[in-house]
């Protein structure tokens, strides 16, 4: 890495090709292992189907009940603000469509790039929010562990560097680019093994509750 | 600055110009674009002129080794008259194996006498990469020479070297993967003296001269960027100086060369341009006396004026695309994974099964007893 150019195709090469197998193989080896696993026998008389409570559990759980929200506004407004933000950032900017049609052909409609540029820019500051509460927090700050400082960090980076590249407010772009891709690495490749793998386990848990009720005749 | 003493080099470029029929308000019109050219302000104009009216022609040797005569072609079929040929007819060219008359003995018996008379101040030229000093020579040889040999016996008598194209410059096509010559680039090789890389697959011929152009005005070569690159044409990137940015800015993109967005001129970001990554003038200068240029052409920037442009991926993929095979990594990790968390989950599973064969019940009051 000795000028910004080899840093950018560093990042763009053997650091992703690493980043992507540890992420795949850390996720498969993880969600199979929930799959096989599966759940304890029930022996009991089933009195509901399990297919649909399971998915609308997945729906419903999304949403926080009246309950919850008096309890704790500023958890689901600022939660759902910047999760919204990221997911339509990666999902829906031209160069990540661009990527995943590179690596697996798979292409669908993005945003205009102002657009993304301001989800980002609102994303950015929901995360500084998030921040703060849990630092000012009392009970939030003390259930929070190095393990969430570590994700929030890797998040941020991860979002802090696209906007700067974006913007083009670090030059050279190249070495923006490489510090955003390396971030982005650095989200893969711990995503298996901490708090992060509920991007995906978030739903499947969900689903087994929603299962489960529906089993049991519990309305979901 | 070299002065040579010998008519007609002796001449100031004033004479020569007026020689040539060109006018005063000719000429600075000529500091003017230059000036701007440079990024510097009006207000230099008058120091310019001044400047390069007292000028005397530099003595230069231009030495092509490993390339492909592109970047000469770019400077000598630029417009005429121009900025560029007025230049050219500012320096004494006393050797380039390409454009000169001489051939054989008479040519390198030229060149060795350039550098003998103007020892210490005559600007070397080098387009091309060579073979390092751990290569084989044999690779690239002139007259016998190998092209280490040639390069670093003319550097030692030289004020500042200039490298001419992103083959000097970085390596360039000779050294792409995987390199058989073992090509290196001329800032690899020269440490003690200062080192101006031009790059470009070409370059722009205006940015060779206005490098040329800044020496003569003023003794001393332009500010540089960590590449030994002229801040003044490569200051900014292509991206940021595109006319087709306002349709990046509005994620307005062409898909392929020849749909709707291709016709209607948006941005080629998806069609590969690595025009955020690159820092070149072309933008601005343009090609062909200011006609046209590459993306003006319909064809996304290659990045030819960066390390590494030969190396960095398809010309028509998207820069934000990974260069290696990611997708057969990502399948087989992900196979590799499933099997592995499989076999762990069968594992405890059958570790289950056997523990729910064995075991004892006890009852509540066996525990009271053994406690």
């Amino acid at each position: 890495m000795s000028d910004p150019m080899d840093f950018l195709l560093l990042t763009k090469g053997p650091l992703f090709n690493l980043a992507i197998t540890v992420f795949a193989l850390g996720l498969a080896a993880r969600i199979l292992e929930i799959l096989v696993n599966g759940r304890r026998p029930n022996y009991s008389e089933a009195r509901g189907g399990q297919w649909l409570p399971g998915l609308r559990t997945v729906l419903t759980r999304s949403v926080a009940d009246s309950g919850t929200f008096k309890r704790a506004p500023f958890n689901v407004l600022v939660g759902w603000l910047w999760h919204l933000g990221f997911i339509l950032t990666l999902l829906f900017f031209i160069p990540h469509i661009e990527l995943v049609k590179g690596l697996l052909g798979l292409s669908w409609p993005g945003l205009p790039n102002p657009v993304v540029d301001l989800v980002t820019a609102v994303t950015l500051v929901a995360l500084v929010a998030t921040l703060i509460h849990r630092r000012t927090h009392p009970v939030k700050r003390y259930i929070s562990t190095f393990e969430d400082y570590l994700i929030w960090t890797v998040v941020f980076l991860v979002v802090l560097s696209g906007y700067l590249a974006y913007n083009r407010i670090i030059n050279p772009y190249p070495l923006a680019l490489g510090l955003h891709i390396l971030s982005a690495e650095i989200f893969l490749i711990i995503l298996p093994f901490t708090k992060l793998t509920h991007i995906f386990t978030a739903f499947i848990a969900r689903w087994y509750s929603g299962a489960s009720f529906g089993r049991r005749g519990v309305e979901s | 600055m070299t002065v040579l003493d010998h008519s007609p080099a002796a001449a100031s470029l004033a004479e020569r110009l007026r020689e040539r029929g060109v006018s005063r308000r000719g000429f600075m019109t000529f500091c003017a674009v230059t000036a701007s050219m440079m990024a510097l302000p009006p207000a230099m104009i008058p120091a310019i002129a001044a400047a390069l009216e007292r000028a005397r022609r530099p003595s230069v040797i231009w030495l092509s080794f490993q390339e492909c005569t592109g970047c000469t072609e770019s400077l000598t079929r630029s417009h005429a008259p121009s900025v560029e040929d007025l230049i050219l007819d500012l320096i004494s060219l006393d050797y380039h194996h390409t454009l000169q008359a001489a051939a054989g003995e008479a040519a390198e018996s030229a060149r060795e006498q350039a550098m003998r008379e103007n020892h210490g101040r005559y600007l070397l030229i080098v387009d091309g990469s060579l073979p390092g000093p751990d290569a084989n020579p044999g690779y690239s040889t002139i007259a016998g020479v190998s092209n280490y040999s040639m390069l670093m016996e003319a550097v030692e008598g030289a004020a500042a070297v200039i490298a001419v194209g992103t083959c000097a410059a970085f390596g360039g096509l000779p050294a792409a993967g995987p390199n058989p010559t073992g090509a290196v680039s001329v800032m690899d090789l020269v440490k003690d003296k200062p080192v101006v890389n031009v790059p470009g697959c070409p370059p722009v011929p205006m940015v060779i001269t206005g490098v040329l152009a800044h020496y003569l005005t003023f003794g001393r070569l332009p500010e540089l960027d960590e590449y030994h690159r002229p801040l003044a044409f490569y200051g900014q990137s292509i991206h940021d100086r595109c006319y087709r940015r306002p349709f990046y800015d509005k994620g307005l993109f062409a898909e392929t060369f020849d749909d709707a967005g291709a016709r209607a001129g948006w941005c080629l970001y998806r069609l590969g341009c690595k025009g955020p990554s690159t820092y070149n003038a072309c933008a601005t200068m343009r090609w062909n006396s200011g006609t046209s240029w590459p993306i003006e052409a319909g064809h996304p920037c290659l990045g030819c004026a960066e390390p590494r442009f030969w190396d960095a991926g398809g010309f028509y993929v998207p820069l934000s695309v990974p260069t290696g095979p990611v997708a057969d990594y990502l399948l087989a990790a992900g196979g590799a994974g499933a099997v592995i968390g499989a076999v762990v989950a069968t594992k405890a599973r059958g570790r289950v099964k056997t523990e729910a064969a064995v075991r004892q019940p006890v009852t509540v009051e066996e525990l009271e007893q053994k406690l």
